[in-house]
């Protein structure tokens, strides 16, 4: 289960490009998988190494100290593509806590509330703020859905509410879902 | 309005799966709860899914309701009976047979190797009239919309609701916004579903339908066979929207009689009946509406990294709009005012669960009957299913392949997604009929073109990007 989200306080990462895929994220051939666990080593992968599998020195994404960087902003439509959860999984693992875009793309916006990934879509002011000033501190209050911007303004985001519970509860919504059995058994008794 | 006027509202299709379905309409704090009527499993997105039930000590509730197959990481090269199948990597195998555990753990139906209806999971689905119209189909890939041709509410989702399903039957969902798109008027000769979409994606732009569920109508799609509604309903998540449907009709109402798992008899007829219902009502209200005109849409290919930059395919490549744009025509390595056409091809891809239907291999054999594929070329003809590679081979299509030189392959994925071992090579172009032309996804480095069967095949004869209907290499049939 992923950490609960409450306030997050941390420098942004800032890639600047639109429409970044799953298939960049976490490419296709590592989803051989069984687990969901340490993909973080795999994210972004072939931007961050060559094609022996050494990392490249210039990519700032391999010197990246997520100690300090929690929250990556990108451009619009930010993980569009396939349904792969472990595209989330994979920016949770590496230490990722927030994305950012103008517009992110369903599925994964979907499936990063359920791992702890909060997704975040900005304002154009605010976003083109954001990726005009890499590196800058923000502060993320997830309960009143705010991000402050440096020592400037603050930007209010919607979030899905039961998403949003999820995210601050560190839990997914199989328990919410399991003890509604009764409507299930009602649902499927009235279309037997 | 009124509890009466709501229920005499005109509907969209849309409108009436969602009502349908409805375990728990949506409060303020939580969404819907929607049932599903069909669970479809693959061995990649699972596994993960599975462990929960475990480790949580549920069952699956539906078994009956789930159906599986394994197609992503499986070899699609030929293999002796009784032979471990060649899987490219140990993790592959692991993950076709963990999901064979799984199933029989569960009881749920596994067409795997031995099956005759093992195959792409969206080819099968409909092959097994396993989706029927009027239903609610899930399963853990984005390209589920594909069942949305049938009039089924189809999307794809994430691994951690692919658990929510196997435990409860049920999903937890937002009503997304609705989106009309009528493609009217008649195609030029030689113009596909797979250009039709082409053209549909460059139009409203590859995030243009994000949040919506499509509805595809209008002359031009109800003149589409099956297997063509299926193409364009497939590629509805490439323009953002995880969901794309087409109203049942008589076409798909003929499609589906006698298949494997549809009624039969008096409850074929019933069955017919209620599915006909499933249609948008006059003056049902769509959020957006988007007209194209079919007589406009030329054969199509892809020139960026994305599957909404398609142009017709004699036409210039345009100038760079964006820095991401820049960023593709670089990648791609194709300039500006120049047409895609004439490209030199390294590999050609036939199939994917948008193009591998016996449709998609008849069209593709048209072309290379009689004809050899480039020298310098590798051509890949993947079906569907172990259903669509016997009929194939029923109608002799496999000879005409072989004979032109190109590779007959057995079903799944292949090199659409590239991770069982088929892909390309890094800075090769692919002419590809499958789905996504983003970098590196069929192959770190390698470029793909999206188009439809018969540009494909087009393009292994002539050793470049060619309009198949310019094509000139002659026929030694």
């Amino acid at each position: 289960m992923p950490e609960q989200f409450n306030t997050l306080t941390s420098r942004t990462f800032v890639i600047d490009q639109e429409d970044i895929d799953t298939d960049q994220i976490i490419p296709a051939r590592f989803l051989t998988t069984t687990t969901r666990e340490g993909l973080g080593k795999l994210a972004f992968h072939d931007w961050r190494y060559d094609s022996d599998g050494k990392p490249l020195d210039n990519v700032s994404l391999n010197s990246l100290d997520t100690g300090t960087h929690k929250v990556l902003v990108a451009g619009r439509n930010f993980g569009c593509g396939s349904s792969r959860e472990h595209a989330p999984w994979a920016l949770y693992d590496f230490g990722f806590r927030a994305v950012i875009a103008s517009e992110i793309a369903d599925i994964f916006r979907s499936n990063s509330a359920k791992n702890g990934l909060v997704p975040i879509v900005a304002p154009p002011e605010a976003h083109d703020w954001l990726m005009a000033h890499p590196d800058v501190e923000i502060e993320i209050d997830l309960a009143n859905q705010s991000v402050k911007l440096g020592n400037g303004p603050s930007f209010l985001f919607e979030i899905e509410p039961f998403a949003k519970h999820c995210l601050m509860e560190g839990t997914d919504p199989l328990g919410f879902l399991t003890a509604q059995s009764d409507a299930i058994d009602a649902y499927e008794k009235q279309h037997a | 309005m009124s509890p009466e006027d709501a229920a005499s509202a005109p509907r969209s299709l849309f409108e009436k799966l969602w009502d349908a379905h409805l375990v728990r309409a949506e409060t303020p704090d939580t969404p819907a709860m929607l049932y599903i009527d069909l669970h479809l499993v693959h061995e990649v997105t699972s596994p993960q899914a599975f462990s929960v039930l475990a480790e949580r000590g549920l069952k699956v509730r539906r078994p009956d309701r789930t159906l599986a197959t394994i197609d992503h990481a499986t070899p699609t090269l030929d293999f002796a009976p009784g032979e471990t199948p060649p899987y490219a990597t140990e993790a592959a195998r692991n993950q076709v047979e963990t999901l064979q555990a799984n199933t029989q753990a569960q009881g749920i139906t596994l067409h795997g190797w031995d099956s005759p209806h093992r195959g792409v999971v969206h080819v099968i689905g409909p092959e097994l009239g396993a989706t029927q119209p009027g239903m609610t189909i899930v399963c853990g890939d984005s390209h589920t919309a594909t069942h949305g041709a049938f009039g089924a509410l189809a999307f794809g989702i994430g691994t951690t609701e692919v658990g929510h399903v196997l435990a409860t039957q049920c999903l937890l969902q937002r009503k997304p916004k609705s989106m009309r798109i009528n493609v009217e008027g008649e195609t030029a000769p030689g113009v596909s579903a797979k250009d039709i979409i082409l053209a549909i994606i460059a139009e409203i732009g590859v995030d243009g339908g994000t949040g919506c569920v499509i509805e595809y109508a209008g002359s031009a799609i109800e003149a589409l066979d099956m297997d063509g509604r299926m193409t364009v309903c497939n590629m509805s998540i490439e323009a953002g929207a995880r969901a794309g449907m087409i109203a049942a009709d008589e076409t798909t109402f003929a499609w589906l009689k006698g298949r494997e798992r549809v009624p039969s008899g008096a409850d074929w007829d019933k069955a017919v009946e209620a599915w006909s219902d499933y249609r948008s009502d006059p003056g049902a209200h769509f959020d957006k509406e988007v007209m194209i005109d079919a007589a406009k849409i030329r054969p199509m290919v892809t020139w960026g990294t994305a599957p909404d930059t398609g142009i017709a395919i004699d036409a210039p490549v345009p100038d760079a709009r964006s820095a991401s744009h820049a960023k593709a025509l670089n990648y791609m390595k194709f300039e500006a005012g120049m047409p895609v056409s004439g490209a030199k091809v390294d590999q050609v891809f036939i199939g994917s669960c948008t193009n591998s239907r016996i449709s998609d291999l008849r069209a593709a054999a048209v072309i290379m009957s009689g004809r050899k594929v480039a020298a310098g070329v590798r051509a890949l003809v993947v079906p569907g299913s172990v259903a669509v590679r016997a009929q194939a081979e029923e109608e002799g299509l496999d000879q005409i392949f072989i004979a032109a030189g190109a590779e007959w392959r057995q079903p799944g994925c292949s090199m659409c997604i590239a991770m069982n071992g088929d892909k390309g090579e890094p800075g090769q172009l692919i002419v590809s009929t499958s789905n996504r032309n983003f970098e590196g996804r069929q192959g770190p480095g390698a470029r793909t073109v999206l188009a439809s069967p018969a540009t494909a095949a087009a393009s292994a004869i002539a050793g470049h990007v060619i309009d198949p209907a310019t094509l000139t290499e002659p026929a030694h049939a």
